[in-house]
């Protein structure tokens, strides 16, 4: 609704209702957030923001404020708190540089599907387009990178959009939306009166799945002798993992995670055949491989996991499942594609899966298990121990077995992050808080840190590499100011070791500007900043450093020194087929 | 193959670009473009001309589609429609003989000629984008010195309900 019909729609009701409460926008704005139900919001200070500011220093006791070192870092930690629940991460940066600084982590929402709202400052109406101090197009640069935006430019606005970006940003397929506010709008007064619904005529996410297209892909599933379930973030953004679970037992199928969808599926059950893709195991790349029908289910068939898309599943008839029409089709062409909530649409299909379907399941899969089971034997995920160095996959395994599979992890990108795709197995949703899409270095701590604001009793571990943590460590002075019990796992490995690798395998071992020559010593990096620092070099220091530094209260930092070239097997080189899988 | 897409959107700022910008960062092209408001002036109209495979074609429309203030997006090649185009176009075309030849070219075609002097004159070219582009190619032989085109407009034949109607009708269900 625009301010003018609102305005007037007021008018006519103004002798009979109640007067709404004045306030200014910038007050209007932490009402509306906590009508939205927000606690917490994770931000930085400046002279755009001012205003709002000034009002969350009067709201301290409603509306929680956690204060970043860097607006990066304020993004990643609404973003993890967002994984971590599943509510809407919100953060507050100023115009300009405060908002520029935001885009990587509002990018990697994006491509992650993560419901954000991310509000700017801005500067006031009349400076708009006069290269103003600290002004920058925040509509125009964060368009292309998130769900929608919006530049408010008339405080009778404000609550209308406030409501509207929290039901987009959290329906459909979720994602962030960012609100522009020019610092006079914040200033300006007038009627706070929250509304109780949004008007989007053209918005209309998808909930159920059409009930004949879910019909077909039930008698598909209840006849195919080599099928797989291929499931990724949508069935976590959509909380389906206890349906994954329950449509997989009834028909006996295997089940195969995305790296996004690693938890929406628990990794230990029988069923499960461990991660999909580039480095998937084996076994999953070979039955998704050899597969007569797949069932993909909130995932997009990223070009990480399908390999090259020409060789990929040649003899397979796909079922999409997808809450985004345009995911249907876009790089494989489905049989049946089903627009729906992933929840909702497994719910309809395990109501329609027949006692005979299910009851004969065991042996019409038989043959197919049997198969499966000679490829796991085949090359089961394995590597060397040494006596006189830490092995990487080893440091995941030790840090497993002393978290029980319980702790929420977030990671960075590269090689420490697929050796816990592969050695962390996961229980359930919500665990795993990683960057699959953007592939963004530095975002495993704050968004650690989010977590954490989110579950303050929760064991929260960033496990990062010694190259992405140089990124957003200065978040450890947050850690601390806000005491947090947050852990930090270091794989140190003195490389930029993903990229190291592709230098060794694809371009002759000539490895350019990947060694980390100079590294701070961590241990006093994190003395530095108030933390306790831990190190372990050699095997027999690292149960009882991880032992140690897991049981040390407040922000731990544990800079663990590992193998330096080790490369993470299985792999698909890029441009391959999943089935030319290098095993070591 | 040529497709034109009518996309009806909420009339609101910025969302021509976001459009726009979902063409260029998915490496769509456009081939033209014309945009303006409907009867109801909180709606605008977008009628696209664009190239690709029918794959590309039903990716763009779905891509369009979710954009969330995007009311409908339809490829009129799958709705028995009419195209429209209009040319200005200044043809060198000096006064004598071959001005009469190009007369009688513009005859033929129904345009007309809106301005004219010694040195040449500007014609006014009406019909759908292969009726002007023939014309366009007819009259190089004289000497095209500009021509400005609108790109392509695209109406639905007579029908139950036109786009504008069924988009009114989803606007009033939203609303009640």
């Amino acid at each position: 609704m625009s301010a003018t019909t609102k305005a007037n729609s007021a008018d006519l009701t103004a002798a009979s209702a109640q007067a709404a409460p004045v306030m200014r926008g910038a007050r209007i704005l932490c009402e509306a957030l906590v009508k939205e139900g927000v606690e917490t919001i994770f931000g930085y200070p400046g002279g755009a923001v001012l205003h709002i500011y000034d009002e969350l220093c009067r709201m301290r006791d409603r509306l929680h404020h956690v204060l970043s070192r860097h607006e990066q870092g304020a993004i990643h930690m609404a973003e993890g708190y967002a994984k971590a629940t599943g509510k809407p991460g919100v953060a507050l940066v100023t115009s300009g540089p405060g908002a520029t600084n935001a885009v990587t982590g509002i990018a990697n929402a994006y491509m992650d599907s993560t419901p954000l709202v991310v509000i700017s400052g801005q500067v006031p109406r009349k400076l708009i387009g006069t290269d103003a101090f600290q002004e920058a197009d925040t509509v125009g640069i964060t368009r292309p990178c998130t769900k929608y935006n919006y530049l408010v430019k008339d405080v009778r606005d404000l609550a209308d959009v406030v409501k509207e970006a929290f039901h987009i940003a959290s329906t459909g397929r979720p994602g962030p939306v960012l609100i522009d506010i020019p610092k006079d709008v914040t200033a300006e007064t007038t009627e706070f009166d929250y509304p109780e619904r949004v008007f989007l005529p053209g918005y209309r996410p998808y909930q159920h799945g059409d009930v004949e297209q879910v019909r077909r892909a039930v008698e598909m599933m209840s006849k195919a002798r080599r099928p797989i379930l291929y499931v990724g973030g949508g069935v976590i953004h959509a909380n389906g993992a206890d349906e994954s679970l329950e449509l997989a037992a009834r028909l006996n199928l295997p089940v195969a995670p995305t790296l996004m969808g690693l938890g929406c599926f628990p990794s230990g059950h029988r069923l499960s055949l461990g991660m999909l893709g580039m480095h998937g195991t084996y076994w999953a790349n070979m039955a998704i491989s050899e597969s007569d029908l797949i069932i993909a289910i909130g995932v997009r068939f990223d070009d990480r996991v399908t390999g090259a898309l020409d060789k990929f599943a040649p003899q397979a008839e796909v079922i999409h499942v997808d809450v985004d029409p345009s995911s249907i089709h876009k790089n494989r062409r489905a049989q049946v594609g089903i627009v729906g909530d992933a929840k909702s649409v497994m719910q309809q299909m395990i109501d329609l899966v027949s006692d005979e379907a299910a009851a004969t399941s065991k042996s019409r899969l038989a043959d197919w298990w049997e198969q499966i089971e000679e490829w796991k034997e085949y090359a089961p995920l394995t590597y060397e121990k040494r006596d006189d160095v830490i092995m990487p996959q080893q440091l995941v395994e030790e840090l497993h077995a002393l978290t029980r599979g319980d702790a929420i992890i977030s990671t960075d990108v590269g090689q420490h992050q697929m050796w816990v795709a592969q050695y962390y197995p996961f229980n359930g949703p919500r665990q795993w808080l990683t960057s699959g899409g953007l592939g963004t270095m530095g975002f495993g701590f704050p968004a650690a840190l989010g977590a954490q604001v989110a579950h303050p009793d929760k064991l929260v571990v960033a496990f990062v590499g010694d190259g992405g943590f140089q990124m957003t460590a200065q978040e450890l002075a947050t850690a601390v100011q806000y005491k947090a019990n947050t852990k930090i796992v270091i794989m140190n490995n003195n490389y930029l070791g993903m990229v190291r690798q592709w230098q060794e395998l694809f371009y002759d071992r000539a490895y350019s500007h990947v060694n980390m020559e100079w590294l701070p010593d961590f241990v006093k990096l994190a003395e530095a900043f108030g933390a306790t620092g831990l190190r372990a070099t050699r095997p027999d220091q690292l149960r009882a450093t991880l032992q140690r530094g897991l049981a040390t209260p407040g922000v731990v930092v544990m800079d663990i020194l590992v193998a330096e070239e080790v490369n993470v097997y299985p792999m698909v080189p890029a441009g391959a087929g999943l089935k030319d899988m290098v095993l070591k | 193959m040529r497709h034109t897409l009518s996309i009806l959107v909420e009339n609101r700022f910025g969302e021509l670009s976001r459009i726009v910008g979902m063409f260029s960062a998915r490496g769509y092209n456009i081939e033209s473009l014309t945009v303006a408001e409907t009867l109801d002036p909180n709606i605008s109209r977008m009628t696209l001309v664009t190239r690709g495979d029918d794959d590309t074609i039903e990716q763009i429309t779905r891509q369009l589609d979710k954009q969330v203030r995007v009311l409908r997006a339809v490829d009129m090649n799958g709705v028995r429609h009419i195209e429209r185009e209009m040319a200005l176009i200044n043809v060198g075309a000096k006064a004598g003989a071959e001005r009469q030849e190009a007369l009688s070219l513009v005859g033929i075609f129904r345009a007309k000629v809106v301005d004219v002097s010694d040195e040449g004159m500007i014609v006014e070219a009406t019909g759908d984008w292969n009726k002007v582009s023939a014309m366009i190619d007819l009259l190089k032989p004289f000497g095209i010195r500009e021509i400005v085109r609108t790109g392509t407009v695209a109406i639905a034949r007579l029908a139950e309900q036109t786009l504008d109607e069924e988009v009114a009708a989803m606007i009033a269900a939203a609303e009640a």
